[in-house]
């Protein structure tokens, strides 16, 4: 069966060192793997670890414990030519596209940089990749020759798209794509990196705090909490019956484009912030938000337990239903 | 309803090398007292210009006011009010929360003392009760502790926290309106929510107008009263929030409301998507400003921008298709929910 998943996190760990002795736990024993061709978004407050995530899966962290499977293979183990290789497979689109070109270099060269990494290609072939990279994001090949700072946001975004895309990789981490730009600009971001996927089976990891884009493009959503994964299931049933008292929390407060069913919304607030991941509550990490609280989250981390077909919540409240105590030992 | 701020043909215009960018073109608009107006748009469109025109934000020899622009507020002439005036206008009258609660606080002032600032500034009281109040506003904005919180730096608390002591900032001093120039876009969505209904509460209690500048529909949903829509600088469509959600009639409108994802679309459905780029506000511009990008486009478009049109004592357009003899469209939105 393993062989579906492209992508494998096994309790995937990733610690900070904070100043002398504390250490920071961004992503706390994460387990999620990700089949060909699905894309999984994950979403979150911002500091719940969801960057860091997509980061420490395609080894631009070190992860501090667990491990992460590409097809099969271990990544701390590659070396050499198999680490370049899945380099080349594993690509990202990070969030704001004024930051992430060089202004120094042109378009051209900026999309062709990875090939020359992985390819040997004449210039004359090099050209026309470039060319056909852009006309796939939908940028004239004219572009090729300008600067990145001739162009808008949402330019900038596809030419970032470009780049990943420029490798042929199989997976990439989308780390909030659209955040940086407009709504109408999302759209089209988000149409590209549908047509994209479907065209070249891509798998995605879409990292993002806009939950209603998230359950647009994702095949499966997951919700992450200071760290630790608090709820993974498909997108509509997570959006349509979120069984975790955060995950609820966080829908209710997306706010509706529609006048009529925003005043329907059950408003339900989430009271306070998100605290800090240096010293976080003990037992379940959401309890001092929770109005459900109960004795045992103080005492006890909830784990993350299968309770619907493909559904996976962690939280004392829904363990119980499926025998969650048993599963505990 | 007791109208305080009337704006009428303003016209901005900023001098840069490149030549006179025309950023605003030509904007009225009424606002009464505590109700909640909402511009909304595309960056660039001139939302925040506007907003900052009101304040007298926008420093003269590279932003100019256009001479025939009148902006009335409370009975003061706001274009022409004098240093002094100005000081006494801001903060008592119009006072403005910013978009980012980073920058927009002095890193190296603690939060109590920046607002401490604007109360000793405009009211006559003295440190100790102004220290007070201030402890009083920190409560109103709920952040727990207040007295212990006074005394902390910016730096020491969180994005939801820095906007909530903007906002005590911005209403220190009453302020008949209030201008939140995208008050939670750099926010999450559960401390969003929050401060969200804390503005709409603070709103209701003080009975505050609002100005609130955005490209959030969702939260332009939830709560304005009024709404209107800017692109290139102009007002293209302005009407009630259930008019401008229902029975929008501007195909900009149609393209803003359509590219946010709705519980109607199939997963990895394509939505519908905006071609395009604004026009170059540097250009004349005497064609309709959106006809470039609108699917909708006629001749006549291209000729001349439409005059505004009234369908009902709030909703106004600007846009031909609201002539008799043009072509019936609807939107695409229209035909999803039917």
């Amino acid at each position: 069966m393993g062989n579906e998943n492209i992508m494998e996190a096994q309790d995937l760990c990733k610690f900070f060192k904070v100043g002398k002795k504390q250490v920071l736990k961004a992503v706390d024993h994460v387990n999620l793997s990700l089949k060909y061709g699905e894309t999984v978004g994950l979403v979150g407050e911002s500091g719940c670890g969801k960057t860091t995530c997509g980061r420490t899966m395609i080894k631009l962290y070190e992860p501090t414990h667990g491990k992460v499977f590409f097809e099969g293979e271990d990544i701390s183990r590659l070396h050499g030519r198999q680490l370049l290789a899945f380099k080349k497979n594993v690509q990202v689109i990070f969030q704001d596209p004024y930051a992430a070109l060089d202004p120094r270099m042109t378009i051209g060269e900026i999309i062709s940089e990875g090939m020359n990494v992985h390819f040997k290609l004449s210039a004359k072939e090099k050209e026309q990749r470039v060319a056909n990279l852009l006309d796939k994001v939908g940028l004239n090949s004219e572009y090729a020759n300008r600067f990145a700072h001739e162009l808008s946001g949402g330019q900038r975004q596809r030419i970032g798209i470009a780049r990943a895309l420029a490798v042929e990789p199989k997976f990439i981490v989308c780390d909030e794509p659209n955040s940086a730009l407009d709504v109408s600009i999302q759209a089209q971001v988000i149409n590209l990196l549908i047509k994209l996927q479907k065209e070249m089976g891509l798998t995605y990891l879409f990292i993002s705090h806009d939950l209603s884009m998230v359950k647009h493009i994702s095949d499966r959503v997951g919700v992450m909490y200071l760290g630790g994964m608090v709820e993974l299931a498909d997108s509509r049933e997570l959006y349509e019956q979120p069984l975790h008292p955060y995950t609820q929390a966080l829908i209710s407060a997306i706010p509706l484009a529609d006048p009529e069913m925003g005043k329907r919304q059950n408003g339900m607030k989430l009271k306070g912030e998100i605290p800090s991941p240096i010293n976080p509550p003990s037992g379940c990490k959401f309890r001092t938000r929770c109005k459900y609280a109960m004795e045992i989250c103080k005492e006890e981390q909830p784990k993350l337990l299968e309770v619907k077909e493909n559904h996976f919540v962690a939280c004392h409240l829904c363990g119980d239903t499926h025998g969650g105590k048993d599963a505990e030992s | 309803m007791e109208k305080i701020l009337e704006v009428e043909n303003l016209q901005v215009s900023f001098h840069t090398y490149a030549g006179e960018v025309k950023a605003v073109r030509g904007v009225d608009f009424a606002l009464e007292k505590g109700e909640t107006l909402a511009f909304v748009g595309e960056s660039g469109c001139g939302k925040t210009v506007t907003a900052k025109a009101v304040l007298r934000l926008l420093k003269p020899p590279f932003a100019e006011i256009k001479k025939d622009s009148k902006i009335i507020c409370n009975g003061k002439d706001v274009l022409n009010l004098t240093k002094k005036e100005l000081y006494e206008f801001r903060g008592n009258d119009v006072s403005m929360i910013f978009q980012d609660p980073m920058t927009s606080l002095n890193p190296t002032m603690k939060v109590g003392k920046q607002i401490m600032e604007t109360l000793l500034l405009h009211g006559d009281m003295n440190k100790a009760e102004a220290r007070k109040e201030t402890i009083r506003m920190l409560e109103m904005v709920n952040i727990p502790g207040a007295a212990e919180r006074i005394d902390s730096y910016p730096h020491e608390m969180s994005g939801g926290m820095r906007q909530r002591v903007m906002i005590a900032m911005a209403l220190a001093c009453e302020p008949d309106i209030l201008i939140a120039d995208e008050p939670t876009t750099a926010l999450d969505v559960t401390i969003q929510a929050q401060i969200m209904e804390l503005i709409k509460d603070l709103k209701e209690r003080l009975n505050t107008a609002i100005i609130l500048v955005t490209h959030d529909l969702g939260v332009v949903a939830n709560f304005a009263d009024r709404i209107q829509v800017m692109y290139a600088g102009q007002v293209v469509e302005r009407g009630m929030t259930e008019e401008i959600f229902r029975e929008s009639k501007h195909p900009y409108t149609w393209a803003l409301l359509n590219s946010i994802p709705k519980a109607t679309n199939e997963l990895k459905e394509e939505l519908y998507a905006l071609k395009g780029t604004p026009p170059d506000l540097i250009l004349p511009l005497e064609e309709c400003p959106f006809a470039a990008r609108c699917q909708y486009c006629m001749p006549i478009c291209r000729e001349r921008p439409s005059l505004e049109t009234a369908l009902s004592d709030s909703h106004k357009v600007s846009c031909w298709l609201t002539h008799p003899k043009a072509p019936k469209v609807t939107s695409y939105y229209d035909r999803e929910v039917k």
